[in-house]
């Protein structure tokens, strides 16, 4: 231990610490948290102490932090951004955020008036639908909607795939999915949707993605490609991965553990 | 049986014994959405006073799920000792309730009753219960365990160092390691929640880990907590373990949802007793968490206090050295708020207690939750003067790798010093030995792992 090992903790703490004895300054956007080369972690450490307690800049960073995650998880997509994409919205079951978050049961379906207007803006079944869900983060949408939207539909265009409209469901789940199938008869389904944010980064999005879903079907017939925002799979990469996918889920009319597998 | 009342001019009818307890329930949103809430709050309380005067042997001889049905149930009733249960099987609920606080009963008078319950007695009477009650009951009991050294002995408050990393780095596990170390934190467990399952990954954490306490002689112990099958796996290839993790539940149907049987605990049980690196007799770490069987389907129409009890009843066939409660974890759809995250922790810890489990509470909350770091440092002091056996630590509250915030290393030296708590004893005098307390209070050190660990 008494080695190269302890020399790179030593050093990555020290670094650590330089950071952190700088005045206080917090930083709202957490941009400081983007992994560093020197740094062997994005853990909070090398922080120091007040007695037994935080140090204030510490203690402010984390408030911040947390603020801003929780902000993401009760704040609505910005209207604007919807308008910009022009796509329309359409709401789950769920009357408010309260309730979406703890009735997860209501957030996959729709009413019979807005599965109609759901159909209606998908009149004719399509080879691959694409839209977006808040989830569990309204910022991870409007961090990456607008990049990774536009790469997708390009790809599946250049596949000779022919594209839904895309829409954005508020108070959704990811198993809205199937109902959504069911409506515009879609035959594979990807949901682009806020992740349940960390301390580290409220912007991070999935898309989920299957074939042919189905209510009740299993959890692993669904694919998923994660962690996308800036700080980990950036959008416009994870668009063409993601659009990959889908055509290959169209090709070999199967997703899940059962793609995986060849 | 009597499962009718009337309260304020209302008449109130519970269609079976579940009913009750499941009525009789503190308000979670868990139950709200399992559909086997109270319907008012009124209606609430009349299933307490239905509850109150119900026997020791109505709830016994009505398990959640049948004997035949369930090796939880059979585990449970078959643990019970007779002759302690043929003495208070007509006690009421409101009499056990009464033993329970009375100043006279003492620890040992109270662990023997304890011999003679079930699980579903353990949840019927925590609902009788309020928190101050759950704090006084809990806090005459300690229920110590050994491993490589002895948790949950009287007057002491231990952690669990979570070193959790992104990536399972080494270099970053063992920064944040050295860490926690610096603060006192470790002396329950050095453990982490690996992002990659496998016997790779789980063996080169566990070496290092190793490593760690063999370097600086770290009175303590260790465990990666991958699926049970990947650390028998791990161990029967030599992998250093000094006890195996499990998180179950309270029916067999919610064990096999998280893939695994008893007789995969019975293994990896008898493999540590001649593979493992640590002393023993305790050798088994479970966790749990109210919540966790409704979303596999496995609560057969229970409440989640009660299956929740099920699962120290279970644990306790297995002489653990842990068993801890993620309480704040799963979710605002089981637990909504801090208030219902406060109370779960408390009745987790106090059932664990009775169930005759050495228990500990990962002080914890998810950031779709209404509930935030007070709350948890609330919850942690609460437990502290309840008598845990230990919480968690990671860095500054935030854990990187589960993206969710418990206890941070800093909480457990400022509870120990608030309480008059200190750690395991071998531990406390290495931190003493190493400069990082002095007379059990942190030093210009604490903080500084370059200095400690350093040269």
């Amino acid at each position: 231990m008494q080695d190269a090992l302890v020399e790179l903790i030593v050093q990555a703490i020290l670094e650590a610490q330089s950071n952190t004895n700088k005045p206080a300054q917090v930083t709202p956007t957490q941009e400081h948290r983007a992994p560093q080369p020197a740094q062997v972690t994005s853990a909070r450490i090398g922080v120091g102490c007040a007695g037994t307690r935080l140090r204030t800049d510490t203690y402010l960073q984390f408030r911040a932090d947390h603020a801003a995650a929780r902000d993401a998880v009760y704040n609505d997509v910005p209207a604007e951004l919807l308008q910009q994409l022009n796509l329309p919205e359409f709401a789950t079951q769920c009357q408010s955020r309260d309730e979406f978050l703890t009735r997860p049961d209501l957030g996959r379906v729709f009413s019979e008036q807005t599965g109609n207007a759901i159909a209606a803006h998908n009149a004719s079944p399509c080879d691959v639908l694409v839209y977006a869900a808040d989830g569990l983060s309204s910022k991870a949408i409007a961090a990456n909607l607008e990049n990774i939207l536009p790469v997708i539909t390009e790809s599946l265009t250049q596949q000779g795939l022919s594209c839904g409209k895309p829409f954005f469901v508020k108070y959704g789940r990811v198993a809205s999915m199937e109902q959504v199938a069911q409506l515009t008869g879609a035959k594979v389904v990807c949901v682009l949707i806020g992740e349940r944010p960390g301390l580290g980064s409220a912007e991070s999005m999935s898309a989920y993605m299957a074939y042919a879903p189905t209510p009740g079907m299993p959890e692993a017939r669904r694919t998923v490609v994660s962690n996308i925002y800036s700080g980990g799979l950036n959008a416009v990469e994870a668009g063409a991965y993601v659009a990959e996918v889908l055509g290959r889920m169209h090709r070999e009319k199967k997703s899940g553990v059962e793609l995986n597998e060849g | 049986m009597n499962l009718t009342t009337t309260l304020h001019g209302k008449s109130f009818t519970f269609r079976d014994v579940k009913a009750v307890l499941a009525c009789a329930n503190e308000e979670k949103s868990g139950d709200q959405l399992a559909g086997v809430a109270a319907q008012s709050s009124l209606e609430r309380v009349a299933a307490k006073q239905v509850l109150s005067d119900l026997l020791v042997s109505d709830l016994r001889e009505h398990p959640i799920v049948p004997y035949e049905q369930d090796d939880v149930t059979r585990i449970i009733q078959d643990g019970v000792d007779e002759q302690v249960y043929q003495e208070i099987r007509n006690w009421s609920m409101a009499e056990l309730r009464h033993f329970l606080l009375d100043t006279t009963s003492t620890e040992d008078m109270i662990k023997r009753v304890c011999t003679g319950l079930t699980s579903e007695v353990v949840a019927g009477v925590c609902k009788l219960m309020g928190n101050l009650d759950l704090v006084y009951a809990a806090s005459k009991l300690r229920v110590p365990a050994t491993c490589n050294t002895t948790i949950g002995l009287r007057g002491t408050y231990s952690t669990r160092l979570q070193p959790n990393h992104t990536t399972d780095s080494v270099p970053g596990v063992t920064a944040s390691l050295l860490e926690g170390l610096s603060y006192g934190c470790g002396d329950a467990l050095l453990g982490l929640n690996p992002v990659n399952d496998s016997v790779g990954t789980m063996t080169e954490i566990l070496k290092r880990f190793e490593q760690v306490k063999q370097e600086y002689a770290i009175p303590t112990q260790t465990c990666v907590l991958a699926h049970i099958k990947t650390q028998i796996e791990a161990l029967k290839q030599g992998a250093p373990m000094d006890m195996i993790f499990q998180s179950i539940a309270g029916s067999q149907k919610g064990n096999e949802a998280f893939g695994f049987t008893t007789q995969t605990i019975e293994e990896a049980q008898a493999l540590l007793k001649s593979h493992g690196t640590s002393r023993g007799p305790n050798v088994m770490y479970f966790e749990t968490g109210q919540g966790s069987e409704l979303s596999s389907d496995a609560h057969y129409g229970a409440d989640q206090v009660t299956m929740e009890a099920r699962c120290y009843g279970y644990a306790k066939a297995f002489a653990p050295f842990m068993v801890n409660t993620v309480v704040g974890f799963i979710g605002p759809e089981y637990l909504y708020d801090s208030r219902q995250v406060i109370r779960a922790g408390l009745e987790d810890h106090f059932m664990g207690k009775l169930s005759g489990v050495p228990m500990g509470c990962d002080c914890c909350y998810t950031n779709h939750m209404q509930a935030d770091q007070n709350d948890v440092e609330n919850l942690a002091l609460l437990l502290a003067a309840s008598g845990v056996n230990f919480a968690i630590g990671v860095p500054a509250g935030d854990d990187i790798m589960l993206n969710y915030q418990t206890n941070a290393y800093h909480d457990a030296a400022a509870i120990r010093e608030v309480l008059g708590l200190k750690p395991i004893a071998e531990f406390d005098a290495w931190l003493e030995k190493m400069g990082i307390t002095r007379d059990g209070k942190l030093t210009e050190l604490a903080g500084k792992p370059e200095l400690i660990f350093g040269r």
